[in-house]
C-alpha cells in the first residue's frame, strides 16, 4: 500500500516535472521566436529545424554560439557555453615523432626551443620498459597556478579551459613556480621570437593557426588546448597532426574524443584501457588522461631522444 | 610621575652637551674615507641602475640567465635575504624594548635604518624580477586576495609603513637637539631638522603623547616583521613542489630571519664603532650580548633545520628524493653542507666561548654567517627549481643549470649598495644613536649601558 503511494506520487512528480520541462522550453522557443530585440547582424546562419529542414536565417537570431563571431574580452574569460574539453593520451601510440610538437609551435607562433608540449622519456621503474610520455597543459579542474597568480591573469574557464589574460599578466612567474608540471614557458624576449611573432601577427593563411594571441614580451604562456579551434568545432593543431592518433581531444559532457579517426565514448576508454591522471596524489584534478603504455603501437627507439636543444 | 617628567627636561642641557661631541660628530664633518666610501657606494647603485636598464630594453634571455625553469634566479633569493634582514628592526628595538633588555637603546636606531633599507631593497628586488614592471599597477586594478604575492604586497608596504614611523617618532627630540647644537652646516639642512620637529618643545605632554606612541608601535611591528617573514616564506610553502611543500617553511624563515639580523647588527655595530668612534656607546658589552643572542638563534635555526631537511631525508619519499639526494650528495652538497657548516654551526659553537665574543671575531663570523645566509636562500630557490617532479629533458643546455649573469649580478650588487647607501647617508645627516634614549638609559640608572667590563 505504502509502495503503491510511494510510487504513484512519484509518477505525479515525473508528470508534473515533463510538464514543466515542456513549458519551460516552449517559453524558451518562444523568447527566441518572438523576442522582437535582435538587430539583423547580415550574417547567416545555418540551422537544423526540428522537421529536419536546413535553413539559413540571420545570427542574430540564435542564441550565441562559439562558431558564430568573435568574442569580447568577457566571454573569453567565461567560456564555451554547455561544453567541458577533455584530453586522453594513448601512451601506447607515441612513438615520439615530434609532430604535434611543431604543429604546435607553427599554431601559435612560438619557435624552438619553447614548447607547449613536451615529450618526456619517463620508465616508472628500473624493470619497467621506458615510454614516451607526452607533457603539457592538463588544465587542472584545481589549478595551483589560477590560485597564486595576483591579477587573475590565469584563470579558470567554466569549459574546462585554465586560459591566460596575456594583456594582464605581470610577469611574475609564480604560476610557473606552482604548476608541478612545468608546463608553463615564459617569454624572455629571445629577439627571434620577438621578430618572428611580429611578423606572424595576423597570419592566418595556416588552416592550423590558432587566433588567440600568443605570449607578449615579459608574460608567461602555454597549451591552451587551441580552445578557438575547437570552439569552432576543429580539432587542435597537436591532434591532427600526431601521424599516430595519440592525441584524443573532447568534450567530457558530450563523454566523447576523437582522435581526427575514431571518436570514442571517453568514459568506456578509460575504463577499459585503466586510464590515469599524471600525480593524482597532488590533487590537481588535471583534464588530461593517459593510457597505459600497453600493447604498443612502436618499439622504444631511443635515438628520437634529444632533438630541442639548440638555443 | 612628576619625577619622572622632571628627569626628561633635566637631561635636555647638561646630558646632551656631553655627549653633544660624540653623537653628533658624524653629522657635522665627513672625512676622506667617508666620502670615498659614500662615491663608492653611488657608483655601484648607478652600475646596477644601468645593468637594469640594460635588462629591461634589452632581450632578458640575453641579459639574465633566467630561463624556463629557473625563471625566479638570484632576485628572489636576494629578496629573500632582504626580507630577512628586514626582522632586525622587530628583533633589535622592538623584542628587546618590550623585555625590558636595556641594552637595545644604543642599537636600536640603527636596526631600524636597516630595517627600513632592506625592506625597501627587498620590494624593490621583486620588481625588478618582473617581467613586465610596467604592468605594476594591475596589482591596485585586478589584485586578487587568494595569492600571497598580494599577502606580500600589503604586509610590505604595512611593515615599511610601520617601521619608517618608529624610525621618525623618536627622532623628533634629536632633531631639536640637531637643531640646536649644530652650528656648521648649511642652513637648508638646520631649516630641514626644523621642520621636521614639527614644534617639538619637550614638554611633558609631547613626552607622553611620545611615550605612548612608541610603545603601540614598537608592539605592532614585532607580529608585522614575523608577518611579512613568514608570507615570504609562504610564497614557497604554497605550492606543490617538492622542495617547498613543508608545513615548516613559515617557522624556518623567522628563525633564519632572526639568526641573519644578529649577524647584520653585529656587523653594523662593528662598523659604526670603528668609523664613527663610538666606542663609549657601543661597547663590549654588545658583542657579548650579540654573540649570547646568536648561539640561541643558531640552536633554533638548526633545529627548524633538521625539522626542514632532515626529517624528509629519513623518509626519502618518491616526490621528495629528487631534490633531497641533490643537496646531500648529489652536485649541490658542497655548497650545501658549507652553508650549513658556516650558517649554523659556526655561530652556535664558537661564541660560546666568552673570547669569541669579543668585537672582532663576532664581526669575522656574523659576515660568515650572513654570506652562508644569502646562499641559504641561493639553495631554496635554485635547486628547488631545477628539481622539478617531471624530468628536465630535451631542452637547450642552458635551461638545464643556472649561473647568475653579470647583469644580474650587478643589479644584485646594487641593491646592497642602495642598502649600505640609505644606513650610511642617515648616519650623516642624523644621530645614529638616539641621543635622548641613552641619555635617559644613564639617567634612570641603567649603568651597565656604559660601565660594562
Amino acid at each position: 500500500m505504502e509502495n503503491e503511494n510511494n510510487n504513484s506520487s512519484r509518477r505525479n512528480f515525473l508528470k508534473l516535472g515533463a510538464l514543466g520541462g515542456i513549458a519551460l522550453a516552449g517559453t524558451a522557443i518562444a523568447s527566441a521566436v518572438t523576442d522582437e530585440t535582435p538587430k539583423a547582424t547580415g550574417k547567416k546562419v545555418k540551422v537544423l529545424t526540428a522537421d529536419g529542414k536546413l535553413v539559413e536565417i540571420d545570427s542574430s537570431l540564435v542564441d550565441h554560439h562559439a562558431a558564430n563571431d568573435d568574442f569580447s574580452k568577457a566571454e573569453l574569460r567565461q567560456g564555451v557555453a554547455g561544453k567541458k574539453f577533455i584530453r586522453v593520451i594513448d601512451l601506447g601510440k607515441c612513438a615520439n615523432e615530434r609532430k604535434c610538437i611543431t604543429g604546435c609551435q607553427k599554431a601559435h607562433n612560438v619557435l624552438a626551443p619553447i614548447e607547449y608540449i613536451k615529450v618526456k622519456k619517463m620508465q616508472n621503474s628500473p624493470l619497467e620498459s621506458p615510454y614516451w610520455f607526452p607533457t603539457m597543459c592538463y588544465h587542472c579542474d584545481n589549478p595551483p597556478c589560477t590560485k597564486v597568480c595576483p591579477v587573475d591573469a590565469t584563470f579558470k574557464r567554466s569549459d574546462g579551459i585554465v586560459a591566460m589574460d596575456y594583456e594582464r599578466c605581470i610577469g611574475c612567474k609564480f604560476c610557473m613556480a606552482a604548476c608541478p608540471y612545468s608546463a608553463r614557458t615564459f617569454n624572455f624576449g629571445r629577439p627571434e621570437q620577438v621578430k618572428y611573432s611580429e611578423e606572424h601577427k595576423n597570419d592566418t593563411s595556416d588552416p592550423n593557426h590558432c587566433t588567440t594571441p600568443y605570449a607578449q614580451e615579459g608574460t608567461v604562456a602555454k597549451c591552451d588546448f587551441c580552445t578557438d579551434r575547437s570552439e569552432q568545432g576543429l580539432l587542435p593543431a597537436c591532434v591532427i597532426e600526431c601521424p599516430n592518433g595519440a592525441i584524443y581531444h573532447g568534450d567530457e559532457l558530450e563523454d566523447v574524443v576523437t582522435n581526427g579517426e575514431d571518436t570514442v565514448r571517453l568514459k568506456k576508454l578509460l575504463q577499459d584501457r585503466a586510464g590515469y591522471r599524471q600525480f593524482e596524489e597532488l590533487g590537481t584534478k588535471p583534464r588530461v588522461y593517459y593510457l597505459p603504455p600497453v600493447k604498443r603501437d612502436f618499439p622504444f627507439e631511443d635515438a628520437t631522444e634529444v632533438q630541442n636543444t639548440k638555443e | 610621575m612628576s619625577a619622572n617628567i622632571n628627569k626628561h627636561e633635566t637631561f635636555t642641557q647638561a646630558e646632551y652637551m656631553v655627549m653633544k661631541n660624540d653623537l653628533l660628530r658624524p653629522i657635522e664633518k665627513i672625512g676622506k674615507a667617508g666620502k670615498l666610501w659614500i662615491a663608492f657606494l653611488v657608483a655601484v647603485f648607478m652600475a646596477g641602475v644601468v645593468a637594469y636598464i640594460i635588462q629591461e630594453t634589452k632581450s632578458k634571455y640575453v641579459t639574465t640567465s633566467l630561463r624556463d625553469y629557473t625563471m625566479w634566479g638570484i632576485y628572489i633569493s636576494n629578496f629573500l635575504f632582504m626580507v630577512a634582514i628586514g626582522l632586525v628592526g622587530v628583533l633589535m628595538s622592538a623584542i628587546l624594548k618590550l623585555t625590558n633588555f636595556e641594552w637595545y637603546r644604543p642599537l636600536s636606531r640603527i636596526a631600524e635604518v636597516i630595517a627600513i633599507g632592506a625592506i625597501m631593497f627587498g620590494g624593490i628586488s621583486i620588481v625588478v624580477a618582473m617581467g613586465r614592471p610596467d604592468r605594476l599597477i594591475n596589482l591596485l586594478l585586478y589584485g586578487r586576495i587568494q595569492s600571497p604575492i598580494i599577502w606580500d604586497v600589503i604586509g610590505i608596504t604595512t611593515d615599511l609603513t610601520a617601521c619608517i614611523i618608529l624610525l621618525f617618532i623618536p627622532l623628533i627630540p634629536s632633531l631639536v637637539t640637531c637643531k640646536n647644537h649644530l652650528e656648521n652646516l648649511p642652513k637648508w639642512q638646520l631649516k630641514m631638522y626644523n621642520m621636521l620637529s614639527f614644534g617639538w618643545q619637550g614638554t611633558p605632554e609631547q613626552w607622553a603623547i611620545l611615550k605612548k606612541t612608541m610603545k603601540t608601535l614598537t608592539a605592532l611591528v614585532i607580529p608585522l616583521g614575523v608577518i611579512i617573514c613568514t608570507i615570504t616564506a609562504w610564497l614557497f610553502a604554497t605550492t606543490l613542489r617538492a622542495e617547498w611543500d613543508s608545513t615548516n617553511f613559515g617557522a624556518y624563515f623567522v628563525s633564519n630571519a632572526f639568526l641573519l639580523s644578529v649577524a647584520v647588527m653585529t656587523l653594523a655595530t662593528f662598523i659604526f664603532r670603528k668609523a664613527y668612534k663610538l666606542e663609549k656607546y657601543l661597547t663590549e658589552m654588545h658583542f657579548d650580548k650579540l654573540g649570547q643572542a646568536m648561539v640561541l638563534m643558531a640552536l633554533i635555526h638548526g633545529y627548524f633545520n633538521v625539522n626542514e631537511y632532515l626529517i624528509p631525508a629519513y623518509k626519502m619519499s618518491g616526490l621528495h628524493e629528487n631534490t633531497l639526494l641533490n643537496l646531500f650528495v648529489g652536485k649541490e652538497a658542497g655548497f650545501y653542507w658549507s652553508v650549513v657548516f658556516f650558517g649554523i654551526i659556526i655561530p652556535f659553537l664558537l661564541p660560546l666561548f666568552p673570547k669569541m665574543r669579543k668585537p672582532i671575531p663576532l664581526t669575522i663570523i656574523s659576515l660568515a654567517v650572513l654570506i652562508a645566509g644569502w646562499f641559504r636562500l641561493y639553495l631554496i630557490v635554485i635547486p628547488g627549481l631545477l628539481h622539478p617532479y617531471l624530468p628536465i629533458q630535451d631542452v637547450p643546455k642552458s635551461w638545464t643549470h643556472y649561473f647568475p649573469s653579470a647583469v644580474e649580478m650587478t643589479v644584485v650588487a646594487a641593491t646592497f649598495a642602495g642598502l649600505l647607501l640609505v644606513v650610511t647617508l642617515f648616519s650623516r645627516f642624523f644621530p645614529i644613536i638616539s641621543v635622548w634614549e641613552v641619555a635617559e638609559g644613564e639617567l634612570e640608572g641603567k649603568e651597565e649601558i656604559f660601565n660594562y667590563k
